[in-house]
């Protein structure tokens, strides 16, 4: 699903890398939590994923697509297959719950009535059933983050990108969207979440990477988080 | 692609952006009419050009007895024999440039210039033997007139050589320059125009980077991100260039039907069918020049 060759990344105009020499593998249908303090290098490995930036050295594979060699035009199509959620659930202020999730499915094409269909489908899927019509400005930010995971899955991506989707919340709302990622998780969607949030990573014991300073220091089968903020 | 997502986005980018689409569109509607006005001007000095150069004549102006004195350096041997003036007219006759030779007698050229200069003191003091008699000369291409020049100028019997062209010359020069002023000028509202264009398309990129940057993560293909900005450039240019035609048409109605027509009805003014002809260019233009300008300015901002 996901594989890092010796990737290093260093952004121009900097001489520190963000990323040395990262090696790892992410199977189909995983759950990987990724930690690390800030500046650890977790976004540029995230945005790697994206292909929001190429790799300086080594070769980043996702989805069977050697990204390196993918050009430019046909990076579109590979994210279709990816869904992203950020702390800031980066929702658009003057569209409703429901032309929220709709914008992913418009903007990439899908017919009406298609997006008539599966937006009510994928909204009671993240437990906000009927809330359709209403603004993100009038939801909770627990429910804001579970309009941002609607829009993300609506195209049923092989692959969820979470970086720091519970940071903003608080712990009790954090369980519940651990539950509804779990949940996007046991359909066979794999999952990567970047956290701060040690008690999250702990209690749902999956595999867990930990980067510092560009490198990668651990990668374990049902860890836990492991280091003091 | 849905045009119903498409056009509301549209919409939404032209509404945020009121005062700058009217900047854009009054820049691009005043470049365009000049630009119009410019190919309607170089059609209108084309097309006076055909008519007149059709008309203008080489003239051969033949001394009459008053030259010997009058200009002596010009006819030093007093007038012209008839042997002399059938001599230049057979030669003329075998030229291959030559199309037409006619001659003016002296009352002739007494007659039009009375018509000429009815309201001149001068015309009623002349009289028949002062004018000068004249071969007229119509060549097939008037730019050989050199040859004719040389050949005859200077010949004894031979007052001077006049190519009327140079008079006509000098007044195209005069449209040309007007013209070239008219591009020019275009040109630098064009430049201001493709400025506010990439201006105002970078200002609606960034109020909408969370509509991009969304876009951009769900997949969009960056056509489809950009379809929305190069729209409302090519809207923005198209409304521009319809009031371009506008202004175009009126100018056609109130300056040239409505004044210049009446008053100066020697020349054939550019009639409607050269108006309209220049229409579907200035919207062709008005089209894509700021849709080239937005996609040069989206490049920077809308990376995939």
């Amino acid at each position: 699903m996901i594989r890092f060759d010796s990737v290093s990344k260093t952004y121009p105009r900097q001489n520190a890398p963000a990323l040395r020499d990262v090696s790892l593998e992410i199977n189909r249908g995983e759950f990987v939590f990724l930690v690390g303090s800030s500046g650890s290098g977790k976004s540029t490995f995230l945005r790697l994923i994206l292909r929001e930036e190429k790799a300086s050295e080594g070769s980043v594979h996702v989805l069977g697509k050697d990204f390196g060699r993918l050009s430019n035009w046909k990076v579109p199509q590979v994210r279709r297959q990816l869904g992203t959620v950020f702390q800031d659930f980066r929702l658009l202020p003057n569209k409703t719950v429901g032309q929220n999730v709709a914008f992913a499915l418009e903007v990439i094409g899908k017919g009406r009535g298609q997006i008539r269909k599966t937006v009510p489908e994928v909204l009671d899927l993240v437990g906000l059933g009927g809330k359709e019509d209403r603004m993100p400005g009038e939801l909770s930010g627990g429910e804001q983050q579970r309009v941002a995971i609607a829009r993300a899955f609506v195209n049923r991506p092989m692959l969820l990108i979470a970086d720091e989707p519970t940071g903003n919340l608080d712990p009790q709302t954090s369980v519940g969207i651990m539950r509804l990622l779990d949940r996007i998780n046991r359909t066979g969607t794999t999952v990567v979440m970047a956290t701060h949030d040690a008690q999250i990573v702990d209690q749902m014991r999956k595999r867990v990477i930990e980067l510092e300073k560009g490198r990668l220091v651990r990668d374990q089968a049902r860890g836990v988080y492991g280091y003091q903020n | 692609m849905r045009a119903h997502f498409v056009l509301s986005e549209i919409g939404v980018g032209l509404r945020r952006n009121v005062t700058m689409t009217l900047a854009v569109v009054v820049s691009v509607a005043l470049s365009l009419s000049l630009l119009g006005g410019s190919l309607l001007a170089r059609e209108q000095v084309g097309s006076m050009k055909d008519f007149w150069y059709d008309k203008v004549q080489v003239s051969i102006f033949l001394c009459n007895k008053y030259d010997a004195e009058a200009d002596p350096a010009a006819c030093p041997r007093g007038a012209v024999t008839d042997e002399q003036k059938q001599e230049i007219e057979a030669e003329l006759n075998a030229y291959d440039i030559v199309d037409q030779v006619w001659s003016e007698s002296a009352e002739e050229a007494y007659e039009h210039y009375r018509e000429q200069e009815k309201d001149s003191p001068l015309a009623a003091v002349v009289t028949p033997d002062q004018m000068q008699e004249s071969f007229r000369v119509k060549l097939h291409d008037p730019e050989k007139y050199e040859a004719i020049s040389t050949a005859f100028a200077g010949r004894d019997g031979v007052h001077s050589v006049q190519d009327q062209r140079a008079l006509l010359e000098n007044l195209f020069q005069l449209l040309n320059g007007v013209n070239i002023a008219a591009l020019g000028l275009m040109a630098l509202m064009l430049v201001v125009a493709l400025l506010l264009i990439v201006n105002t398309v970078r200002v609606s990129a960034f109020s909408r980077r969370r509509e991009t940057g969304i876009m951009r993560l769900v997949g969009a293909s960056s056509f489809y991100i950009q379809a929305p900005f190069i729209l409302e450039a090519a809207i923005a240019g198209i409304i521009g260039a319809l009031f371009a035609c506008g202004l175009l048409v009126s100018g056609k109605l109130f300056l040239i039907d409505g004044f210049l027509d009446e008053r100066i009805q020697v020349i054939d003014f550019v009639g409607w069918d050269a108006v309209l002809s220049v229409m579907p260019f200035i919207l062709v233009v008005g089209a894509l020049m700021p849709s080239i300008a937005a996609m040069f300015a989206l490049r920077k901002y809308l990376k995939v």
